[in-house]
């Protein structure tokens, strides 16, 4: 003999899940809405946001980056490329400093790597483009990035300090 | 000129074109805003503001969806029937559209006042399956002929309870003329002499009946967009496809009116002393779509065994035994004669 559940039966037949399904939903209909109007309206940031990379130049416009070439040895999915000889000065510099956004992960490792916070992640996420072709970033491209998001970055690097 | 509209074959014909056009045109232009409303409804329940940039609010939303349907292009697929794969969206409007032909929204506000009007839109609603058939059988490709299928089983299976309901209807009122079966709940007690008293459990089972034979969330098996991707509709785009949509959408919009009409007293007031009109029958319309849109909202689809399960193993039972019930009730007059109402 097979025991027969009333109680579920009977809310089964008197609709009741879907009576609590109602409830919920009409008390979140009222709810006040979590989405926001993302081209006119946008959501906070971390300072630690890995966006569009920028290369950052010194106060006195000379560029920070040395050469070292550790953030090309650590990228993971070996989108940096970088050729570099002496200056006519004497200073070690790049002469080509290229990254493929197409291969990039994001991973934040060169901005790790780097000792003296050349190669960065901006805050920039919208760096769509229409073609292939304009997403590999050379050095020009770079630090122009750099130029354009330079307070923002120095803030979000003053601001996550104390935490590296 | 009076006997130019009453005599002349012409004059009826320009009539009649008319009355066609006063029914058809409101409907459709109510559809893009109803179809905004569904939106905007599933999205609050969501916690989602859904579609405001178009126009205030976005309710010209519908509007820009039109447009863009209209001018991509049209698709067909290799191998596709032509004939058959653009007749069968027209089809699914057409019938949707015509069954419009004998709904009243007022006292005698109706195209064709026939007698069998009841039944008449049981007829052309079962047909509207044949658009969903033929969309998914001459389109050549698997997800839409599975689509299809399960749309026929299901539409034919929940047309038998939603038969039985209205048997029950007619019984009570003793008449298949929608007029007649409002006038039948013109009691006295305002709300609670409608239907929707006596024949209380039948409301929810006709309801639900609804959902599943126009394919509404959660029994929208014929398209369950997980499984098989949008179902019949899979090789159709552009104007097909919107064609598809509205029929779908208009069908639903009846459902909203039957109920109106055979539960909710049509357009009676609710209230005794109020005045009875078109107003009500709006609100009573509005109200059941709001339904509609909630369900849509807050139920996860059925699976396929769920819903032949309770179409043939609960629905069948429940609406035969209720017609047994009502068919006793009304000749003995049970509940102070609540079911008869032919006197």
């Amino acid at each position: 003999m097979t025991q027969i559940d009333y109680k579920r039966a009977a809310g089964y037949f008197l609709l009741s899940d879907f009576l609590k399904g109602f409830k919920l939903g009409f008390k979140y209909f009222f709810a006040p809405k979590v989405t926001i109007n993302y081209p006119h309206e946008k959501g906070p940031l971390s300072p630690r946001f890995r966006g569009e990379h920028a290369l950052r130049r010194y106060p006195n416009g000379e560029e920070r980056c040395i050469a070292c070439k550790l953030c090309e040895a650590i990228c993971p999915a070996q989108a940096i490329t970088i050729d570099a000889e002496p200056r006519e000065d004497g200073s070690r510099r790049t002469t080509r400093y290229d990254i493929d956004m197409t291969k990039c992960i994001y991973c934040g490792f060169c901005q790790e790597a780097c000792p003296v916070d050349a190669i960065v992640e901006g805050p920039n996420f919208e760096f769509a483009t229409e073609t292939r072709e304009e997403l590999f970033y050379d050095k020009e491209k770079l630090l122009e990035n750099g130029d354009r998001w330079e307070a923002e970055i120095a803030r979000n690097l003053e601001l996550d300090a104390p935490y590296r | 000129m009076v006997e130019f509209f009453t005599n002349t074959y012409l004059g009826m014909f320009l009539v009649i074109v008319a009355q066609i056009l006063a029914v058809i045109v409101p409907l459709l232009v109510a559809l893009a805003f109803l179809m905004y409303a569904d939106r905007k409804i599933w999205a609050a329940v969501m916690m989602r503001k859904g579609p405001n940039v178009v126009g205030a609010f976005g309710l010209l939303q519908s509007f820009a969806d039109f447009i863009k349907y209209i001018v991509k292009e049209v698709v067909f697929p290799a191998g596709a029937d032509r004939a058959v794969f653009l007749l069968a969206p027209m089809i699914s409007l057409v019938m949707a559209l015509i069954a419009w032909a004998v709904i009243p929204f007022n006292e005698g506000w109706v195209i064709s006042d026939i007698n069998v009007a009841i039944l008449y839109v049981f007829a052309v609603s079962s047909l509207e399956v044949y658009g969903v058939i033929m969309g998914g059988w001459a389109s050549n490709s698997k997800y839409p002929f599975l689509g299809s299928l399960r749309s026929a089983a299901q539409m034919i299976s929940y047309e038998v309870s939603i038969g039985l309901i209205i048997i029950g209807v007619i019984i009570s009122t003793g008449s298949m003329n929608f007029g007649s079966i409002v006038q039948a709940q013109d009691g006295g007690y305002g709300i609670f002499s409608w239907y929707w008293v006596p024949h209380f459990p039948m409301l929810f089972l006709f309801f639900i009946s609804a959902l599943a034979e126009t394919n509404r969330p959660p029994f929208d098996l014929p398209e369950a967009e997980s499984e098989l991707v949008a179902g019949y509709q899979v090789e159709y785009s552009s104007t097909p496809f919107l064609l598809f949509m509205i029929g779908e959408l208009v069908a639903v919009v009846l459902m909203c009116a039957l109920v109106s009409l055979m539960f909710f007293g049509g357009w009676l007031s609710p209230i005794p002393g109020l005045p009875d009109g078109i107003l009500w029958m709006v609100l009573k319309m509005l109200f059941v779509f709001f339904m509609f849109s909630m369900v849509k909202a807050i139920t996860p689809r059925y699976r396929y065994d769920q819903l032949m399960r309770l179409g043939w193993k609960v629905f069948l039972p429940m609406s035969l035994f209720w017609v047994v019930f009502v068919a006793f009730a009304a000749k003995f007059e049970w509940f102070w004669g609540a079911f008869a109402r032919w006197g």
